[in-house]
């Protein structure tokens, strides 16, 4: 496996304890600034300025306030967080501590995704001995500041990783997302002002205040600034969790885990988009293509209809059926795969399909409904010929 | 369910719940618990923690049947999950599938008829750049491939207690 090729930010050697300790000799609107400085976002997938939220849930009225770590990496592709949470817990531990000190919050949750409880021994074993160490429980290192963290476990929901519906979730309902606003940095978890961030960026975070926001700036674009993990899989020689800059163009990537010869990236996950051959150049930043980091290669030979058809069965499987434009939408939409699948579809229906999907982007209540049609948009507008020319009834 | 079981499983419940202040964030412990102890939430243990937790009964089967790791129906001592999504399917767990059927006698969704092990199709187990990958209860398995999957189902099948009726899984 290939996370150790390159050692940027995250995978960057860092004494955990010092730097911790480091930490919180700072003062709490230092830490935030020195994170708005970096230009930081969430790593989750969403790409919310980090240090705007924990400036709300610092600057949110209440006396009880939570930091959750949203561990239920369900995206299709995605697994750096998986390698996070098995080699970097410690770093984890740490980023939470910190954004507990800098939010005013004495309590931190791991929502740790039911897939992944043969992750949970060894995480409960590094909370343990941080404990020991001083670095978690009651006065921590020594200053007289205090925060736990628990686990709690999911139930196998990938809504679950929307941050409201992981909220529900914890509260013991549905997951199913809640309305914004009010958002959880004010209104969250058992009605406290909460920040929900993905485990990439609280390490992330850690690297950034023990090493300071220039040296992340040095990685990265303009409005992406550092670096980012990816996971890599599909038809390529070397699939894995690589850190890299953001701002690399997919075909630079390509050249890096040996899928040079693919016919298209699904950057993002089934949520993402397909990106065929021909925009190689574009560039994976929040500006351009985003991705919480699942990188999908096709190779040459790949069926694109059955790649749509997939993402289409996960998305009807996974809509929480709250609101419409999802539950319906994913459902036809399906159908209309089907339909093309059997080459019984007109193209008039077919517009008909994709303005549906346009208006699913718009009117679904959460991320879930509004990126779901996104790889079938850009699977049919990209392989549109492909799939008429191979579904033909005639031959 | 025996009489006494069910007691039993009561008390279990009661305590939990105790132990959450009877606050609705220990719903979702309390129903883990019950499904890894009993392999299903019954209608009545459903009574039982919606009693736990001063809630309608209606309260505690909606969540039950949002989640898939939650289930109203009796499940195998070992829960076989193969991933179906995208990298795990161009990785060949179709072929796998089909031999996980054949060796246990019993198509996805379905329980073997000793309740031994319940085969199901998951979505993406985060195992993607290993695929195909499967669960079976808490294991992960990576690059399954249908010869492996006789012995993967054996050293189950295998394991000392696993022919135990009740009690927590082995």
């Amino acid at each position: 496996m290939s996370k150790a090729d390159k050692k940027l930010v995250i995978f960057s050697d860092i004494d955990v304890e010092k730097a911790l300790k480091n930490a919180l000799q700072k003062p709490r609107p230092d830490l935030i600034s020195e994170v708005r400085e970096s230009g930081l976002k969430g790593r989750g997938g969403a790409g919310f300025p980090t240090a705007v939220k924990w400036n709300l849930a610092a600057s949110a009225q209440g006396d009880r306030k939570f930091v959750i770590c949203n561990a239920d990496e369900g995206e299709p592709g995605t697994f750096k967080d998986r390698v996070l949470l098995t080699d970097y817990a410690e770093q984890l531990v740490a980023g939470m501590v910190l954004a507990g000190y800098a939010v005013g919050a004495k309590e931190g949750i791991i929502y740790l995704r039911a897939e992944y409880t043969y992750l949970r021994k060894n995480l409960e074993a590094t909370l343990e001995k941080m404990r020991g160490r001083k670095l978690l429980g009651k006065k921590i290192s020594g200053k007289d500041f205090e925060f736990d963290i628990h686990i709690h476990m999911g139930s196998g929901a990938y809504i679950c990783g929307e941050e409201t519906a992981l909220i529900e979730s914890l509260e013991g309902h549905r997951g199913e997302p809640r309305n914004r606003p009010p958002f959880p940095v004010t209104v969250g978890y058992l009605g406290c002002p909460t920040s929900v961030n993905n485990v990439e960026t609280f390490i992330t975070a850690l690297h950034i205040v023990e090493k300071g926001a220039k040296w992340f700036k040095t990685y990265g674009t303009e409005k992406s600034t550092g670096t980012k993990l990816f996971s890599v899989s599909g038809d390529c020689d070397k699939p894995g969790v690589y850190e890299l800059p953001m701002g690399i163009t997919i075909k630079k990537l390509l050249e890096t885990v040996g899928g040079e010869d693919a016919k298209a990236v699904q950057v993002g996950g089934a949520s993402g988009t397909c990106v065929p051959r021909k925009d190689f150049d574009r560039a994976i930043a929040y500006e351009d293509v985003s991705t919480g980091g699942s990188i999908i290669v096709f190779g040459p030979f790949r069926d694109m209809l059955e790649v749509a058809i997939n993402f289409m069965e996960f998305f009807c499987d996974e809509s929480c059926g709250q609101c419409t434009p999802c539950r319906l939408g994913t459902e036809t939409l399906l159908e209309g795969l089907d339909m093309l699948d059997e080459g019984k579809c007109s193209l008039k229906y077919l517009r008909e399909l994709c303005s549906l999907g346009e208006t699913m982007q718009v009117a679904s209540k959460c991320g879930l409904g509004q990126s779901a049609p996104n790889a079938f948009l850009s699977i049919v507008e990209n392989f549109k010929s492909e799939i008429l020319d191979s579904r033909c009834t005639c031959r | 369910m025996l009489a006494s079981e069910r007691d039993q499983l009561k008390a279990e419940i009661i305590k939990m719940a105790k132990k959450h202040d009877q606050h609705r964030s220990g719903l979702i412990p309390v129903l883990q618990h019950v499904q890894n102890v009993s392999r299903h939430i019954s209608p009545e243990a459903m009574q039982d923690i919606a009693e736990a937790f001063k809630i309608h009964p209606v309260e505690v089967q909606g969540v039950v049947s949002f989640y898939s790791f939650l289930s109203t129906e009796k499940k195998g001592k070992f829960i076989v999950r193969l991933c179906r999504t995208i990298s795990c399917d161009m990785a060949g767990k179709e072929a796998v599938a089909n031999q996980l059927e054949n060796e246990l006698d019993i198509e996805f969704g379905e329980t073997t008829d000793d309740g031994m092990f319940t085969l199901e199709f998951t979505n993406c187990l985060g195992m993607c750049d290993q695929g195909p990958a499967m669960l079976v209860n808490e294991d992960i398995y990576a690059k399954v491939t249908p010869e492996k999957v006789a012995d993967i189902i054996d050293s189950y099948r295998n394991r000392f207690g696993a022919h135990v009726t009740q009690g927590e899984h082995a």
